[in-house]
């Protein structure tokens, strides 16, 4: 479930989606992008909440079964976001490489709404799903970097996250109202999310440019993998990936929190809306702070949020703290990392290889984190929940020395102009 | 393509704004309208007793006296919606279909007093649903694809849940089978109507396999079956527990395959029954002597001894059950 999330939230600033006044305006790309995505979530984030629900107690698959399918596509839609980043490079049509995902996503509900009870179409819906979400995710964020000055990337990422993680927010809560209102009735959550996946493909159609903003001069130079050559951005990933390996997942976090405060199952749900609002208050003044004192130190101070969450969850603290202080810090960690993150590399990449750089980041960031909720999984299982946290926390601090070695090197903002 | 002006591009959205929320909202209106009215009235239980059916005019579970009386007696409505009822030992199970695209039904069950206590949502189309006679053991049959026994490709998924322990058998076909004292590991079995024995723990199902039909006697404990005897289907045995009443195909014309028998089990002896018409249903025994079952979309009885003649019960019935 962890990486489910992840794969939206690579924003990183605050929540306003207007800052006209505030002399430079968003760019009308990065707007219409995050309404695109504003729409896309409420529509994925309401299968995604009623999913567990809709397959452990209406179909009665173990919630084993779930979690591994789960985790599978995820790993596998990890993968695909290098050929969507590949593909958008090689044909300069990030727009429609990314409507393309957009449009396979909001398809993929008919696929759950067909297969019925079926655990293969079941799978197969969710697999489509999930290589929606990875060809679109690296074309859209070339777009918004693409549209965008360079040195006011960090506020357009942060607009972005913050319409998008608006989505996430709204999603489930029309998921359960809809579940309440028609008593359980799973299909009509389906037909609706398909629906408002749909309106996200026209608004994407209608109001984002097609290829104004990506001069394709050298149409063959696109190559993934080219990216590394270039030594900045290899420090950068090389961080993201560090970092990556030592931070749990936030379904391990919300489940030792739970275990310390023995919280009833029936709250467990509200623990990420916490830090989804905590994310959605803060990605905007994160992305416009990052913009003025540079990107590496937001992405760093963020992580330090985590590290704060990992001390919090061994350090004998009360209950209350713990569920505001936790949530609240996760959503911190996100708003400083996840966009800050892409505006971080983004000015680095040429922009007929910037889809396919930042998707290579994406993917080395998710793999990363996928090897680090495996290990605390089974460290977990071999020796215990506090020893596992002890581990993790000690993980993060050796990586967040290392990334201060990687980034300080020389300032990638400054490279970049 | 032209770019859009401002004002093109408004109206675009707006429109599929309109198309795809009408849908939305018109989808999610049918499919609550659709789950209102499906629980019982609070007078309406089986403590009542008496014959309980389907009505098919309201779709909702009503009963009658069981004793003789007039055809057209006045019935009493107000029990659940259920497309698939059966009741015995103080629990009813109702199969509801579900509205929306994925056929799909919930197996609905209910107290003395028609309370839900467990609800499981199933792929399909309902068709068999039976109760043991202390309440305890529960099964239904549900088609996964084609919606009829009579032609050749259909596919079934019978479920068995025991309320005592709470665990949910989602499809039989993984059961240990014995076919002529050899096991069989075929991929084409399907099992539909059980039928519990007194001591919750044997029961008598349909088997099909290879092409035929044989009744399986199973025991829950060991996980087993093993065929008794070929040409079985929907077997329902008597509350003595002697005696078995099913359907034998007995003809190859589709509209009517088959007719009621009772076979014997200390003799395997069968014989047919007075109903001379095709039946479909899985036959409910009203007492030792008397099987109901559903013929022409009215509820019939006849004699289980072979004597006498069917006589009509209830018209626009299905689903008979005394939960005594």
């Amino acid at each position: 479930m962890y990486l489910a999330t992840t794969g939206r939230r690579d924003g990183d600033r605050d929540a306003t989606p207007i800052p006209p006044g505030a002399g430079r305006r968003v760019p009308g790309t990065v707007l219409a992008l995050g309404a695109v995505s504003l729409v896309t979530d409420i529509s994925s984030e309401m299968v995604t909440a009623v999913l567990p629900l809709y397959l452990v107690l209406g179909l009665g698959l173990s919630p084993l079964q779930f979690g591994f399918l789960d985790g599978l596509f995820n790993g596998a839609a990890a993968l695909v976001r290098l050929l969507g980043g590949h593909a958008a490079d090689r044909s300069g049509r990030h727009k429609r490489v990314a409507g393309l995902g957009y449009a396979l996503s909001a398809c993929s509900r008919l696929g759950l709404l067909l297969a019925g009870g079926a655990v293969p179409g079941i799978a197969a819906a969710l697999a489509a799903d999930r290589v929606g979400k990875g060809i679109r995710t690296a074309p859209r964020d070339a777009l918004i970097s693409l549209s965008s000055p360079p040195e006011a990337l960090g506020r357009s990422f942060g607009v972005h996250r913050a319409m998008d993680t608006t989505g996430a927010l709204l999603g489930p809560l029309a998921a359960f109202a809809l579940l309440w209102a028609t008593a359980d009735a799973y299909d009509a959550v389906f037909v609706v999310s398909f629906c408002t996946g749909l309106l996200g493909v026209v608004l994407l159609v209608v109001y984002v440019p097609g290829r104004a903003h990506t001069p394709v001069s050298t149409p063959r130079r696109g190559k993934v993998f080219s990216a590394l050559r270039d030594t900045a951005f290899r420090r950068i990933l090389y961080a993201a990936s560090l970092l990556g390996v030592t931070t749990i997942g936030d379904s391990f976090v919300y489940l030792l929190l739970q275990r310390r405060l023995d919280l009833a199952v029936s709250w467990f749900p509200l623990l990420p809306l916490g830090a989804a609002a905590g994310y959605l208050l803060l990605a905007v003044p994160a992305g416009r702070i990052a913009d003025r004192v540079g990107r590496g130190r937001p992405f760093l101070y963020g992580h330090m949020a985590l590290l704060l969450v990992y001390i919090l969850l061994l350090a004998p603290v009360g209950a209350v703290p713990l569920l505001v202080l936790v949530p609240g810090l996760l959503g911190l960690f996100y708003a400083a990392t996840d966009g800050v993150l892409m505006a971080l590399a983004g000015p680095l990449l040429p922009a007929e290889g910037r889809a396919g750089g930042l998707a290579l980041l994406q993917t080395a960031q998710v793999l990363a984190r996928l090897v680090s909720a495996a290990g605390f999984g089974a460290a977990w299982t071999l020796w215990g929940s506090t020893p596992a946290l002890w581990g993790a926390a000690s993980a993060l601090l050796v990586a967040l020395a290392g990334t201060v070695r990687l980034l300080r090197v020389k300032s990638p903002e400054r490279q970049a102009k | 393509m032209k770019p859009l002006t401002a004002r093109g591009r408004i109206a675009v959205v707006a429109l599929a704004f309109l198309v795809l929320a009408g849908g939305a909202v018109g989808y999610t209106l049918r499919a609550s309208r659709d789950r209102q009215p499906t629980s019982a009235d609070s007078g309406f239980t089986l403590a009542q007793g008496g014959l309980y059916f389907r009505d098919t005019a309201t779709g909702r579970i009503a009963r009658r006296p069981l004793g003789a009386g007039s055809v057209g007696e006045r019935r009493a409505t107000g029990g659940p919606v259920c497309d698939r009822f059966y009741a015995a030992g103080g629990r009813a199970l109702c199969l509801r279909r579900r509205a929306g695209v994925p056929v799909s039904a919930y197996a609905v069950v209910l107290d003395r007093r028609l309370r839900e206590i467990r609800r499981i949502n199933l792929p399909g189309i309902p068709n068999r649903a039976r109760v043991s006679a202390s309440g305890r053991m529960l099964s239904w049959t549900m088609f996964a694809s084609g919606d009829s026994y009579a032609t050749s490709a259909f596919s079934t998924r019978t479920s068995i849940l025991d309320l005592r322990t709470g665990y949910l058998i989602k499809n039989m076909e993984d059961i240990q089978l014995t076919i002529d004292g050899r096991r069989r590991y075929a991929p084409d079995v399907n099992y539909w109507g059980v039928t519990f024995a007194r001591d919750d723990n044997r029961f008598y199902a349909t088997v099909s396999t290879g092409g035929r039909t044989y009744l399986v006697e199973g025991d829950m404990r060991k996980w087993s079956a093993r065929a008794l005897r070929s040409n079985v289907e929907c077997p329902s045995l008597s509350p003595d527990n002697t005696r078995i009443a099913f359907k034998k195909k007995v003809s190859d014309d589709p509209r009517a395959p088959w007719r009621l028998h009772v076979l014997d089990l200390s003799t395997m002896r069968e014989r047919p029954l007075a109903e001379r018409h095709s039946v479909d249903d899985q036959a409910a025994w009203l007492d030792d002597r008397t099987i109901a079952y559903s013929r022409g979309g009215d509820i019939w009885t006849v004699p289980a001894d072979g004597s006498g003649a069917p006589r009509l019960r209830v018209p626009d019935a299905t689903s008979p059950t005394t939960p005594g």
